[in-house]
C-alpha cells in the first residue's frame, strides 16, 4: 500500500471521514481560494519560462503501458531533423525512459517522483534547471503512468494529450472522465492491433468522450513495426504554429474549451 | 490519489492564514469540493488526519462540503444537472456544454481560536 495518497481508505473505514458538527466559537476567516493555488502559480512561472523562449510544452498522459515513450521515440525520428526537441520524463523509478529518448539523440531529463504518482509544477519547475530552454522548439513532459492523479495538476504545458491504448478498454472516457475532459487531443495508441482486439471499438470510444461534452478530436497513432504517424504530426505542427498562452483553471481543463 | 499532495496544500494555506491572524489554533477548515474536481472527499479526509500531525491545524477539523455538477449548454443555454460521466445537456442531449459548477477544489473558510478574539464576528 502506498503511504503517499491516503489511498488505504475503503468502504469499510470511510465512516472515518470528517463529518459536518457545530462551528466552534472563534475566529472565521472568509478564503474562497484554490486548494492548489501554490501549484497553479508555479505552473504559471514554469508557462512564462516556456514563452519567453517560444517553447510548446506538451503534458502526455495515459495509463502505464499506453506506449506514450515508444510515440516519443518515433515522433523525434520523424522531426528531429526539423524541430529542435527536449524531454522531461516522469516515472516514479528508473531513468530508463530517459535513456531511450536521448538514444533518439535529444536531451532529456528524467524526473523520479518515488512514491508520488503525478509530476507537478514544483518538479517541472526543478527539472527546467537541468534543462536549457534555449533554441528549443517543442518540449514533451511525459507524465507518469496513471488516469488520476495527473489530471488535478498544471504543470505549466500549453496542450494537454491523452493516450488512450487500443489493448485498453474503449470506456476509459466514461471511468476516467476528469482526466479525458483535460485532453485537449485523444491519441488512440496501438492503433495497427485494432484488427485482432475486437473487443475495442474506436467509435465507442468516441462516444464516451463526447458525453463528457468535449468536442475533443481523436486521432490514431502506431508507433512500432509499420508508423501510423501523419494525423499525429499534423497536429504537432498545426499546434506549433498556433497561439499559445492559455490560463488553466482547476482541475485542468483542456485549452479548446467547447 | 493524491489527495496527500492537496492536504499539504492546503495545509500550508491554512498555515499562512493563521499566521497572519495570530491564531493560537485552527479549529475548522471548510473546503468545496466538486464531484468533477478529480479529487475523492473520503480520501482527503483520511489524508487530512494524516497531513495535519505536527502542523498548526493538528487539531483540526476537515468540514468537507461535496459540490454537484452543473452545466450549461451552448446551444440551447439550459442549465442543468450532470453525471462526472455524462455531462450533455438535459434538455437537448447536446454535448457542447460547459461545467458551470462541481469542478470546484476550494478553500472556503479557515474558523480559528485567536486569543483575543473570542466570539469575534467573521472577518471577511
Amino acid at each position: 500500500m502506498c503511504d503517499t495518497c491516503g489511498c488505504t481508505i475503503t468502504t469499510g473505514n470511510a465512516h472515518l471521514a470528517a463529518v459536518d458538527r457545530p462551528a466552534p466559537p472563534g475566529v472565521t476567516v472568509e478564503v474562497l481560494k484554490d486548494l492548489l493555488a501554490a501549484n497553479d502559480r508555479v505552473a504559471q512561472h514554469n508557462r512564462e519560462h516556456f514563452d519567453e523562449h517560444g517553447v510548446l510544452a506538451i503534458n502526455l498522459m495515459s495509463s502505464p503501458g499506453a506506449g506514450k515513450t515508444t510515440l516519443l521515440e518515433a515522433t523525434i525520428l520523424a522531426l528531429r531533423d526539423r524541430y529542435r526537441i527536449a524531454v522531461i520524463e516522469g516515472d516514479l523509478e528508473t531513468d530508463r525512459d530517459a535513456a531511450r529518448i536521448r538514444a533518439q539523440g535529444v536531451p532529456a531529463v528524467q524526473i523520479t517522483t518515488g512514491t508520488a504518482c503525478h509530476l507537478d509544477a514544483h518538479l517541472v519547475h526543478q527539472a527546467l534547471h537541468d534543462l536549457p530552454l534555449a533554441g528549443l522548439d517543442l518540449l514533451f513532459i511525459e507524465n507518469v503512468g496513471n488516469l488520476v492523479c495527473p489530471a488535478s495538476f498544471d504543470l505549466g504545458q500549453h496542450r494537454n494529450v491523452v493516450l488512450l491504448c487500443t489493448t485498453e478498454g474503449d470506456d476509459k472516457p466514461a471511468k476516467y472522465p476528469v482526466m479525458f475532459r483535460a485532453a485537449d487531443l485523444v491519441v488512440l495508441s496501438k492503433a495497427d492491433l485494432l484488427g485482432v482486439l475486437e473487443d475495442f471499438d474506436p467509435a465507442r470510444a468516441e462516444a464516451a468522450l463526447r458525453a463528457l461534452g468535449r468536442e475533443t478530436p481523436v486521432i490514431r497513432t502506431a508507433a512500432r513495426r509499420s508508423p501510423v504517424l501523419a494525423a499525429w504530426l499534423e497536429w504537432l505542427e498545426q499546434q506549433l504554429g498556433a497561439p499559445r498562452a492559455i490560463a488553466q483553471p482547476r482541475p485542468l481543463q483542456a485549452t479548446a474549451a467547447v | 490519489m493524491h489527495e496527500l499532495s492537496v492536504c499539504q496544500a492546503l495545509l500550508d494555506e491554512v498555515a499562512k492564514i493563521a499566521t497572519t491572524h495570530d491564531a493560537r489554533t485552527v479549529e475548522r477548515i471548510n473546503v468545496e469540493v466538486g464531484r468533477l474536481s478529480g479529487v475523492e472527499p473520503e480520501l482527503l479526509a483520511r489524508a487530512f488526519e494524516i497531513a495535519r500531525l505536527g502542523t498548526c491545524a493538528a487539531q483540526a477539523e476537515l468540514a468537507i462540503t461535496l459540490c454537484d455538477i452543473m452545466v450549461r449548454c451552448s446551444d440551447c443555454g439550459t442549465a442543468s444537472p450532470a453525471q462526472p460521466n455524462r455531462l450533455l445537456c438535459a434538455a437537448c442531449g447536446g454535448y457542447r456544454t460547459r461545467v458551470v459548477a462541481g469542478d470546484e477544489l476550494r478553500l472556503r473558510a479557515v474558523e480559528l481560536e485567536v486569543p483575543e478574539a473570542a466570539g469575534a464576528a467573521p472577518i471577511h
